[in-house]
C-alpha cells in the first residue's frame, strides 16, 4: 500500500513541468544578474564619459597649465587652480569649524543628554541632513552674507568665508548621525568596564569611547567632506564665483563644482572638455579622500 | 597645566557648548525660513502657474515637473535597485568576484559628486542620446544617482529577513522565486519603502544635475520629453534675482514648501519604522 | 520496508568532516529519533534527506540517499523532494502572515490548487496538528499573536498541508514549556499513523516516549542504532552506554 501513495506521488510532477520550472528560474537568476550589471554599467560609462570627454583640454592645454594655471579664459586659458584652492580652502575651513562642532554634539547625544532631549534634537537633525541644498544656499545668501558684510564692512560678502559656513551648517546633520550611531553601537561594556576603574564619565568619553568608534567616526567626516567638496549650489550662491586666486577668506572665489553648474549649459567644444577636465579633478579628489578613509580604516581594527 | 577635574570642565562645557550651537543653528535656519515663508504660501501661490513677467508668479508648474521627475526617477531606480538588491542577497555567492565588482561599482556610484552626474547627462542623455532638456533626461541622470541609495537601504532590508524564513519556503519545496516574492521581499517591505521615501528626498533636494538635464522651462511638462523646472530649481532662478518683496515672499515661500516636504518625508520613514516595530513587537 | 537507505554518507563543511561514512535505514512510519551531544551531526543528517543543505556554501557529499529506492541527489528535482519530505525546526518560524496564509503557503507556491482546496486542506491540516480547535475562529490573525507552542504545531500544520510522506523535525520541542512538548507529543502519536518521522533530540526520555528506532552519533560517527528500547536498555558501545546512562552529553 504504501508503494502505491509513493507512486501517485512521483508522478505528480512530469517531467516537462519540471523542465519549463528550471527555465523560469533561470530566466529570473539572469533578470536579477542583469539589474545588478546596471549598476556597473553606469559607472563605466559615467567614467568613460567623463575622461574621455576632459581629455581633449588635458592634451591641448597641459596637466600642469590646467591643473597650476591661474587664468580661466575659455577657450583660451583652463588654468584651474583657483577653483582648486577655493574648493580645498572651503571644504577645510568647513571641517575645521563643523567637525569638532559635529563630534561633540554627537557625544552630547550619545551619552550626556537626556533621553527626552535627545529624542527632540535626534530628529531635527535628520530633518536638517535632508534639507535641500539650495534652501541653504538661500540662508546662507539672506543672512550670512549680509552679515559679513556688516562684521567685516566690506561691499560684497558673497565670500569664501560665507562659503566656509554654510558648508559648515550642512555638513553637521551627516557627521553627528553617523559619529553618534557608532558611539552608539559600542557594547556597553566599554563603558563599564571604564567607569568601574574610576574614570570619570568624560574621560571616559574621550579616551575610551571616541577611540573605540573611531572608524564610524572617520566614515562620518568623510562623509562630510565628500558632502562638502562635492556641494554646488549653496557655494554658487554664496562663494561669489569669481574665477581668480582669492587674496584672502573675504574675497569671492568659485570652486570646482561651481565651474561645472555655471558654464555647462553653453559650453561647446573644448570649452565643454575644460569642464569635462574640472570634474576629472574633482573626482581624482573623491578618490583620494576614500582612499584616505580605507587606509585610515584598515591600520587597526579592533 | 590643568588637572584632570578641570580638563573634564572644560571638555563638558565643550560639548555643551557644541550641542547649544547645533541646535540653534538648526533653529535658526529652519525658524528663519518658516517664519518669513508661510504666511506666503497660499493655496493660489501652490496652484497657480508661473509667467516670468510677474502676472502670475505661484509654483503649480515646478510642483506638477517635481512630482514628475520623483515619479520617473523611481519607476526607473527602484525596480533595477531592488532587484540588484536580491540578486547581490539571495542569489550571489557572498565573496565572490562579481560580488565584488558589483560592490565596488555601487559604492562608486554613490561617491560621484552630484554636479558630475549633471555633466554627464547633460552630455550623454541630453545631447548624445538627443533627449534634449526634458523630465525624461533629468530623470535618467537622477535615477543613476539614487540607484545606489535604493541598493544598500534595501539590501540592508533584506539581509534583515530571517534564514528561518527562507528555510521554511525552502522545506515546503516552494520555488525560490515564489519564496523571495511572497514571503521575503514582503517582509522586507518596511526597509525598501525607507529606501523609496529617502529617494524621494534626494530627488527633491537635488538642484545641480536636474537643471543640466531637465532645464529650467517654467510651464507644464505636457510629456515627459519636455523640459521642467522643479522646486528646488525654481527656488535657485529665485534667488538668483530677488529685487522685489514679491520676488523675496517668493523665494520664502517656496524654500517653506521645501522644508515642509522634507519634514513629511521624515515623518513618513518614522511611521513605517513605528508600524514595522509594532507588527514584529 | 524502508523510506531512506542512506549508504556510506559523508558530509564537509568545508574542511569540517561533519558526517562519517553514515549507513542507516529509516523504516517507513515509524518515528526515528537521532540521539546524541550537540555538535555530533544531527541536525545535518537530518537536512541531508530533504537536501536542505544544498542552501550552505560549501558543502560536499559523498554516498548516497535513497528516498523509496530513488537517489535523491542524482535527481534534480529538489523542489519534488521537499514537497514529500516536510520538515519542522528548532525554533518555530511561522512566516509573518495570518494563521490560514502560514497554513496555505505551500499550496499556493505549488499553484495548482483551487481556493476551495485549499481551504478544505488548511482546516485539515490544522486539525492535524490539533490545533484547529484553537484557531478557528482567528483564521487571519496574526501568526505571532499565537503561544510558542501553537506556533511550532502551527509549523506542523503548515508542513502536513502538503501531504509530505516524511516529516524531519529538529527538535521541535526544544523551545517549548514542558506542557507543550506534552501536547506536540500527543501529536506525534497521532502522526505516525500516517508519516514517517524523524525527529532529533537531546531529551532521552522523549525519545523513549515516542521513537520506535532511535540513533546514536558521536562526533560525525552513527555509533549505534537499534530498536528505543534496546538502545537505552542494552546498549553495546560504551559511548552509547556512557550517554543513554548519562555521564556525557
Ligand atoms: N552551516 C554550517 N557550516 C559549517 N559548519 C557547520 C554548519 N552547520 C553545522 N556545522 C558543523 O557541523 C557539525 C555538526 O553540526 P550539527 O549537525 O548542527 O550538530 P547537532 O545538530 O548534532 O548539534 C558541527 O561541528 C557544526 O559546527
Ligand atoms: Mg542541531
Amino acid at each position: 500500500m504504501d508503494n502505491v501513495i509513493s507512486t501517485v506521488r512521483t508522478s505528480t510532477l512530469p517531467e516537462k513541468a519540471t523542465k519549463k520550472r528550471d527555465w523560469i528560474a533561470t530566466g529570473f537568476h539572469l533578470l536579477f544578474l542583469a539589474c545588478a550589471m546596471v549598476g556597473v554599467l553606469s559607472v563605466g560609462t559615467i567614467g568613460w564619459f567623463v575622461f574621455h570627454e576632459g581629455l581633449p583640454a588635458f592634451q591641448q592645454a597641459g596637466v600642469a597649465q590646467i591643473i597650476f594655471g591661474q587664468e580661466w579664459l575659455p577657450p583660451a586659458l583652463f588654468g584651474i587652480g583657483p577653483m582648486i584652492v577655493a574648493s580645498l580652502i572651503s571644504t577645510f575651513g568647513a571641517v575645521i569649524i563643523g567637525v569638532p562642532i559635529a563630534i561633540l554634539t554627537a557625544v552630547f547625544l550619545a551619552e550626556l543628554a537626556p533621553n527626552w532631549m535627545a529624542n527632540i534634537v535626534r530628529p531635527a537633525v535628520e530633518l536638517l541632513a535632508g534639507i535641500p541644498s539650495v534652501v541653504y544656499g538661500f540662508f546662507g545668501l539672506v543672512i550670512i552674507v549680509p552679515m559679513i558684510e556688516t562684521i567685516f564692512n566690506i561691499p560684497a560678502g558673497n565670500t569664501i568665508l560665507a562659503g566656509i559656513i554654510v558648508l559648515a551648517i550642512m555638513i553637521l546633520p551627516t557627521v553627528i548621525t553617523i559619529s553618534e550611531t557608532s558611539l552608539r553601537a559600542l557594547p556597553g561594556t566599554y563603558k563599564e568596564a571604564a567607569l568601574a576603574l574610576g574614570a570619570s564619565q568624560i574621560y571616559t568619553v574621550f579616551k575610551v569611547l571616541i577611540p573605540a568608534a573611531r572608524s564610524g567616526i572617520y566614515t562620518g567626516i568623510s562623509l562630510g567632506i565628500a558632502r562638502a567638496i562635492g556641494e554646488t549650489m549653496a557655494i554658487i550662491m554664496v562663494m561669489g564665483n569669481a574665477p581668480a586666486m582669492p587674496g584672502s577668506l573675504l574675497e569671492p572665489a568659485r570652486s570646482l563644482t561651481a565651474n561645472i553648474a555655471m558654464e555647462m549649459s553653453y559650453a561647446t567644444g573644448i570649452h565643454s572638455s575644460a569642464l569635462y577636465s574640472t570634474g576629472i579633478v574633482l573626482l581624482v579628489f573623491i578618490v583620494l579622500l576614500n582612499s584616505c578613509l580605507l587606509y585610515m580604516n584598515r591600520k587597526r581594527t579592533y | 597645566m590643568l588637572n584632570r577635574a578641570q580638563q573634564d570642565k572644560v571638555l563638558l562645557s565643550a560639548i555643551w557648548a557644541s550641542a547649544t550651537i547645533t541646535i540653534l543653528f538648526l533653529l535658526w535656519v529652519i525658524w528663519h525660513i518658516l517664519s518669513n515663508g508661510l504666511s506666503h504660501v497660499t493655496w493660489e501661490f501652490i496652484t497657480t502657474s508661473y509667467t516670468r513677467i510677474g502676472e502670475s508668479s505661484g509654483i503649480w508648474s515646478m510642483i506638477i515637473s517635481t512630482v514628475y521627475m520623483v515619479g520617473l526617477s523611481l519607476s526607473i531606480a527602484a525596480p533595477i535597485g531592488i532587484m540588484t538588491a536580491i540578486y547581490l542577497t539571495e542569489y550571489s555567492k557572498p565573496g565572490s568576484k562579481v560580488v565584488k565588482v558589483i560592490r565596488f561599482c555601487t559604492e562608486s556610484l554613490a561617491g560621484i559628486p552630484s554636479i558630475v552626474y549633471g555633466l554627464f547627462g547633460m552630455t550623454f542623455f541630453v545631447t548624445t542620446l538627443g533627449l534634449g532638456f526634458s523630465i525624461l533626461a533629468g530623470s535618467l541622470t537622477l535615477s543613476m544617482l539614487i540607484l545606489p541609495v535604493i541598493i544598500r537601504t534595501t539590501e540592508e532590508a533584506l539581509m534583515a529577513v530571517p534564514v528561518s524564513y527562507r528555510e521554511g519556503g525552502y522545506a515546503l519545496g516552494a520555488s525560490k522565486i515564489y519564496t523571495i516574492w511572497r514571503l521575503i521581499l514582503p517582509s522586507a517591505m518596511p526597509g525598501i519603502i525607507t529606501s523609496v521615501i529617502l529617494s524621494i528626498g534626494r530627488v527633491i533636494g537635488e538642484s545641480a544635475p536636474v537643471f543640466l538635464t531637465a532645464g529650467m522651462v517654467t510651464q507644464i511638462p505636457q510629456s515627459v520629453l519636455d523640459s521642467g523646472r522643479t522646486l528646488t530649481v525654481h527656488l535657485y532662478k529665485l534667488t538668483q534675482e530677488l529685487f522685489s518683496q514679491s520676488e523675496w515672499d517668493q523665494a520664502y515661500a517656496t524654500a517653506t514648501i521645501l522644508i515642509v516636504l522634507v519634514l513629511v518625508l521624515n515623518m513618513a520613514t518614522k511611521i513605517v519604522a513605528a508600524r514595522y516595530n509594532k507588527a514584529s513587537h | 520496508m524502508n523510506k531512506f537507505n542512506i549508504n556510506n554518507l559523508d558530509l564537509f563543511y568545508g574542511e569540517t568532516h561533519a558526517l562519517k561514512n553514515i549507513s542507516l535505514n529509516i523504516p517507513n512510519r515509524q518515528v526515528t529519533a537521532l540521539i546524541g551531544p550537540s555538535g555530533c551531526g544531527k541536525s545535518t543528517l537530518l537536512r541531508t534527506l530533504n537536501r536542505m543543505n544544498d542552501l550552505v556554501e560549501n558543502v560536499k557529499i559523498t554516498g548516497d540517499v535513497h528516498f523509496d529506492g530513488n537517489d535523491i541527489y542524482q535527481d534534480s528535482d529538489v523542489t519534488a523532494l521537499r514537497m514529500r519530505v516536510g520538515m519542522v525546526f528548532q525554533k518555530a518560524n511561522p512566516f509573518p502572515m495570518s494563521i490560514y496564509e502560514n497554513v496555505a503557503f505551500g499550496l499556493k507556491a505549488q499553484g495548482n490548487k483551487s481556493k476551495d482546496e485549499i481551504d478544505a486542506i488548511v482546516e485539515e491540516s490544522l486539525r492535524g496538528a490539533a490545533l484547529w480547535d484553537e484557531v478557528k475562529d482567528r483564521l487571519n490573525s496574526d501568526a505571532f499573536g499565537l503561544s510558542g507552542g501553537q506556533q511550532q504545531r502551527l509549523c506542523i500544520a503548515r508542513a502536513i498541508s502538503m501531504e509530505p510522506e516524511v516529516i524531519l523535525m529538529d527538535e521541535p520541542t526544544s523551545a517549548l514549556d514542558p506542557i507543550a512538548t506534552h501536547k506536540i507529543e500527543e501529536l506525534m502519536d497521532e502522526l505516525r499513523k500516517k508519516f514517517t518521522i524523524v525527529i532529533v533530540t537531546h531529551s532521552m526520555n522523549q525519545a523513549k516516549r515516542i521513537a520506535d528506532k532511535t540513533a546514536f552519533f558521536w562526533m560525525g560517527e552513527l555509533v549505534e542504532h537499534n530498536d528505543t528500547a534496546e538502545l537505552f536498555n542494552n546498549p553495546v558501545d560504551q559511548r552509547t552506554q556512557g550517554y543513554v546512562s548519562g555521564e556525557f552529553g
